[in-house]
């Protein structure tokens, strides 16, 4: 009750003054830089971490499929088949290894909620801060295996192992 | 003077204004958008016309040229397509007595502050007309409101010039410049003459300030647009090169009304310390300046304060502006006979 009256004191103290203030404020901000960044003459640079684009190492991709299902949107397409790898000692058994054949995101689905990245159990997937990749046609947005490993060059280094 | 001078006279003095004023009207709008953007810390218009985006006015214009000019089948359709160009007519007609030097007034009616008042209020007219003919719900609603607002600001608009027209004792503007740049006292050899602001019309002046903005209805008063209650009031129907004309018709209004408030208040064309036979040539700038300064704060009231309600604006004229308006005449009937 106390602040009540107090705040109504100093309003009938000080005629509109929540008008004055708003004037005060507006007059400001007219002569302060506005932050603004004029996208094709100036860019922005992302912080390291950013949720750019995603990154495929396919080298590293096992084909478990864990990305496509944990997937919230249904926008990774995955597909694979068997190969027989010869055995590494003679007289050794024959082992078959998954080999990709096929990985598209489609990024007009893509939500980068990055379920993908964190639940990759072979570090296939890394987030990248490159952001230019928009497209005339909605087509162009589905990223096929190229596309996709091509974005591993402008994925930053890993930070230094905490001491 | 022969017939056919007098012809050439006037339509040179028409080419002149209109050039003028739509030349002035599409910089208000530029106004308008850049420090609009800039108080909301934003560039605004950037990209059209090289640099700063000063076309931007013009595009705006051109797009809206080529848009449909749609007339609703329930509306009035005479009136309908009568409504906008009586406000832009009525807003332009009032810069027939504005001075702009001793010499540079289109015509120096002895009434002028009379015709002045009569022919700003036909905007209202127009607006009104928009309003019924459009057979809207937003658009009736918006005009009422609109007509409600002439009533209720008319008033302390016409009871705040009356007390200069006391002061000056004239009713002519040239006469009302005149009598503001008569010396009131002498400091040493320099004569000082100040505005009817600093004579003891700062009320007066404010009065004059309020009961315009809502002339204009713009924020705070524009509650006959009201776009969070009446989609666009009057406007709602309006496309194209109909709805251009109202929108050039609202700067028109403000930079006129500024000029007559720059008139009465702040002197007009005449400044200190600059010579009489100067005038002519330096009068135009000099008023211009104060118009401007006069419409940037138009446009600062416009980017930060709220809209007021409906029943707030009513209270606001009838309650506090016209009493107020109305001791402001006793006040500078009183000065007049004492001093």
């Amino acid at each position: 009750m106390a602040e009540y009256s107090t705040a109504k004191q100093r309003r009938i103290a000080f005629p509109f003054s929540g008008l004055y203030k708003g004037m005060w404020t507006t007059l400001k901000t007219l002569f302060q830089k506005t932050p603004t960044v004029f996208y094709p003459d100036m860019k922005e640079i992302p912080v390291p971490r950013a949720r750019g684009v995603i990154a495929l190492d396919p080298d590293a991709c096992t084909v478990c499929m864990l990305c496509a299902r944990e997937c919230p949107d249904w926008c990774i397409y995955i597909e694979g088949h068997k190969e027989e790898v010869p055995p590494a000692k003679e007289g050794g058994r024959v082992r078959t290894r998954a080999k990709l054949d096929r990985f598209d995101i489609d990024y007009a689905l893509c939500m980068y909620c990055g379920i993908c990245v964190e639940v990759c159990p072979f570090d296939a997937l890394f987030w990248s801060p490159d952001y230019e990749y928009s497209e005339y046609s909605i087509v162009g947005l589905l990223h096929d295996k190229e596309r996709l490993t091509g974005w591993l060059a402008t994925v930053p280094p890993p930070p230094a192992v905490e001491s | 003077m022969t017939s056919g001078f007098f012809w050439l006279d006037t339509a040179i003095k028409v080419a002149v204004i209109l050039g003028a004023m739509l030349t002035g009207a599409l910089v208000v709008i530029f106004a308008e958008l850049k420090i609009g953007a800039h108080m909301q810390n934003r560039p605004g218009p950037y990209y059209a016309g090289g640099r700063f985006g000063w076309a931007q006015p013009l595009a705006d214009g051109a797009k809206f040229i080529q848009k449909e000019d749609l007339i609703p089948s329930a509306a009035d359709s005479a009136v309908f397509k009568l409504a906008p160009y009586i406000v832009v007519a009525a807003t332009i007609a009032t810069f027939v007595v504005i001075p702009f030097g001793p010499d540079l007034v289109v015509r120096d009616l002895d009434l002028g502050v009379f015709y002045l008042l009569a022919i700003s209020s036909l905007t209202t007219l127009g607006v009104l007309m928009a309003g019924w003919s459009s057979a809207n719900k937003y658009s009736l609603m918006g005009g009422l409101r609109a007509a409600a607002q002439l009533i209720a600001y008319e008033l302390p608009l016409v009871l705040a010039v009356v007390a200069v027209v006391v002061q000056a004792g004239t009713m002519s503007l040239n006469g009302i410049v005149a009598a503001q740049a008569e010396p009131i006292f002498t400091l040493g050899s320099t004569e000082v003459a100040v505005p009817f602001l600093l004579k003891g019309q700062i009320l007066g002046f404010i009065i004059f300030t309020v009961a315009a903005v809502a002339e204009l209805s713009r924020i705070p008063f524009d509650m006959p647009i009201a776009e969070s209650e009446l989609t666009m009031g009057y406007l709602t129907e309006y496309s194209g090169i109909r709805f251009t004309m109202f929108f050039l018709g609202e700067y028109l209004a403000m930079i006129s009304l500024s000029a007559v408030a720059a008139t009465l208040y702040l002197g007009g064309y005449w400044a200190p310390f600059i010579p009489g036979d100067a005038l002519n040539f330096l009068g135009p700038g000099i008023l211009l300046a104060k118009v401007a300064i006069l419409v940037f704060i138009i446009i600062w009231i416009r980017w930060t304060w709220p809209r007021l309600r409906e029943d707030q604006l009513q209270n606001l004229a009838w309650r506090w502006l016209i009493p107020l308006a109305l001791l402001n005449i006793v006040l500078a009937g009183v000065f007049k006979v004492v001093f």
